[in-house]
């Protein structure tokens, strides 16, 4: 497993013009997660136009994995509704041996319906560092708790 | 330059490799690394002298009682504790902190009185002292630093009055390296009448402990960091102090009578050692204090000296690198803490670790010092005894690497 694998050109990007970063000023959703091990810190804040996700911004620091991996996940969320959120979610925790399951992955190519997010799939080969891709949706499943309303 | 390259024979891990590469350690401010000596004087305590101690009437209970308290008085010597008694096993600097906090400062802090720390204090140094202000309704106030990372001294007479109850300090910053003169310190301390921790995990292991010259009340050490085993560490008091703090754990040990509804404690150290202490880690304690010894502790301070000498010089070196501590030798330990450019110190801990390279990035246990360093986490290469000016080398071709994969010019 090469290091150039893991610091793939997008995942660069992302980190070095990271998109959709900011506060909304009255989000109808928010949540902050954080890695206490190594202090990695994200804030979402969603806007809801019925059952979709209308905006949402961004705010956080922390290594290249996790700050890239909230950056794409807030691109690749917007304008979804939220069952499909959520099922990007599942999708992408499977890519990442997070969670069981293959979520409608193709198996030569798993991550490949998760567009720039495919890109993490390397991160696998580094253990330690998966924690780092999986924060910023474990932030975002704690803001879509109770959402849409039962 | 020192040689002490021939003492990495004695260190079976340090002849791995990782990553397809030979293992280059510098994380030693985490944990250390054993000696043969260590692991052997452990395994010979199961395998020949296994009892519980302080109990049994047999011999070999009495075997295991004079092995622990036998490595009660060598680490005292260590530090030249007046006596055996003054050293309490604990399990790391941690729980000795935590000891002191809730055997003496629960029962004589009260609301007004201060706690004065540095603000380079680890959170085994802050935290234990966040929840004995919770019960007492004392305060917290913070000593800063300069510009070149040394304590504030002259801001000190202005924090330091009699409302001061407790002066805690780290011995050496594990982030910074920084080395503040404790000395002078405990002086001004005892001047108001104030009692000084010394949270000494990153001193002792690195240079000569004497508590006497210090003129600390109490110093909080951890085996785990110089060649020990985890699971044990020391805390020195004034034998006079420790009689007259209560028992922070209850339980088997460390009573003299017990009745229904009270109990009478034992004598100090075993008033503080509640329940079967750990037996072989204070024989593997013992062990690593006579490696230490015979090495010399003046000696190992000189190495590594040079060694970060050598390292500060070398990162100098690596354009985009900021380091995070004294530049002056005489100042500091060898913690090295840096960022480089825009790359996370996470990024950075994996591009090395590829290289076969260990060393730690994050907070560090130090998230207020962090917070004011204006940085979310530092890297942070460490030496001990068994590193060597090619550990350092080994890391310019890595950061180089990084520099390369993250498109730093």
């Amino acid at each position: 497993m090469s290091l150039d694998d893991l610091y793939r050109e997008v995942i660069l990007d992302h980190y070095r013009h990271p998109r959709r970063r900011g506060a909304l000023e009255h989000p109808d959703a928010h949540a902050d997660g954080q890695n206490p091990l190594c202090g990695d810190e994200i804030a979402i804040d969603l806007a809801f136009d019925g059952d979709r996700i209308a905006d949402v911004r961004i705010r956080g620091r922390g290594c290249s994995i996790s700050q890239a991996s909230a950056s794409m996940m807030a691109e690749a969320i917007t304008g979804k509704t939220i069952a499909d959120a959520k099922d990007l979610m599942h999708r992408f925790k499977a890519m990442m041996d997070i969670e069981p399951g293959e979520a409608g992955l193709d198996a030569a190519r798993p991550g490949a319906a998760l567009g720039d997010l495919e890109a993490l799939q390397g991160v696998r080969r580094f253990p330690v560092r998966i924690k780092c891709a999986d924060l910023p949706w474990a932030t975002l499943a704690q803001a879509l708790e109770g959402h849409p309303p039962a | 330059m020192t040689d002490l390259s021939h003492l990495r024979a004695d260190f079976p891990l340090l002849q791995r490799e990782m990553n397809g590469r030979p293992l280059v350690y510098l994380d030693s401010a985490a944990t250390t690394q054993k000696p043969l000596a260590v692991l052997e004087a452990m395994d010979r305590f199961y395998r020949r002298h296994n009892a519980n101690v302080h109990r049994g009437a047999y011999a070999l209970a009495q075997e295991a009682t004079e092995l622990y308290e036998g490595a009660r008085a060598k680490v005292a010597a260590f530090v030249h504790a007046a006596s055996a008694r003054e050293i309490v096993f604990t399990r790391g600097t941690t729980s000795a902190i935590n000891t002191v906090a809730f055997g003496w400062g629960l029962y004589h802090l009260r609301p007004g009185d201060r706690i004065l720390l540095t603000t380079m204090e680890h959170h085994a140094n802050v935290v234990p002292w966040q929840l004995v202000c919770r019960h007492t309704g004392a305060e917290l106030i913070y000593l800063p630093f300069t510009a070149d990372y040394q304590i504030d001294l002259e801001a000190l007479p202005g924090l330091l009055d009699e409302r001061v109850k407790v002066v805690g300090l780290s011995g050496m910053s594990n982030v910074l390296g920084t080395m503040p003169p404790v000395t002078a310190v405990a002086a001004a301390a005892r001047a108001v009448g104030a009692l000084t921790v010394v949270d000494a995990a990153q001193m002792t292991p690195h240079s000569p402990t004497d508590v006497q010259a210090l003129g600390a009340d109490f110093l909080a050490f951890g085996a785990h960091k110089m060649l020990g085993p985890t699971g044990i560490g020391a805390l020195w008091g004034r034998l006079e102090l420790l009689e007259s703090m209560e028992p922070a754990e209850g339980g088997g040990e460390m009573i003299r009578d017990v009745g229904w509804n009270e109990s009478t404690w034992a004598d100090a150290p075993h008033r503080f050692e509640a329940g079967t202490p750990p037996i072989a880690e204070a024989v593997g304690f013992g062990a690593a204090v006579d490696y230490l010894s015979a090495v010399g502790m003046d000696e190992v301070h000189r190495h590594e000296a040079e060694l970060t000498r050598y390292a500060l010089e070398r990162l100098g070196e690596v354009p985009g690198l900021t380091v995070y501590g004294p530049a002056d030798v005489a100042q500091r330990g060898g913690a090295v803490s840096f960022t480089l450019a825009d790359i996370h110190p996470h990024d950075l801990a994996t591009i090395l670790d590829q290289q076969g390279i260990a060393i730690r990035a994050g907070h560090h246990c130090a998230k207020p010092l962090h917070r004011l360093l204006g940085v979310p986490a530092t890297a942070r290469a460490s030496f001990y005894v068994y590193n060597t000016r090619e550990d350092v080398d080994a890391l310019l071709p890595a950061l180089a690497e990084a520099r390369r994969l993250f498109g730093v010019s």
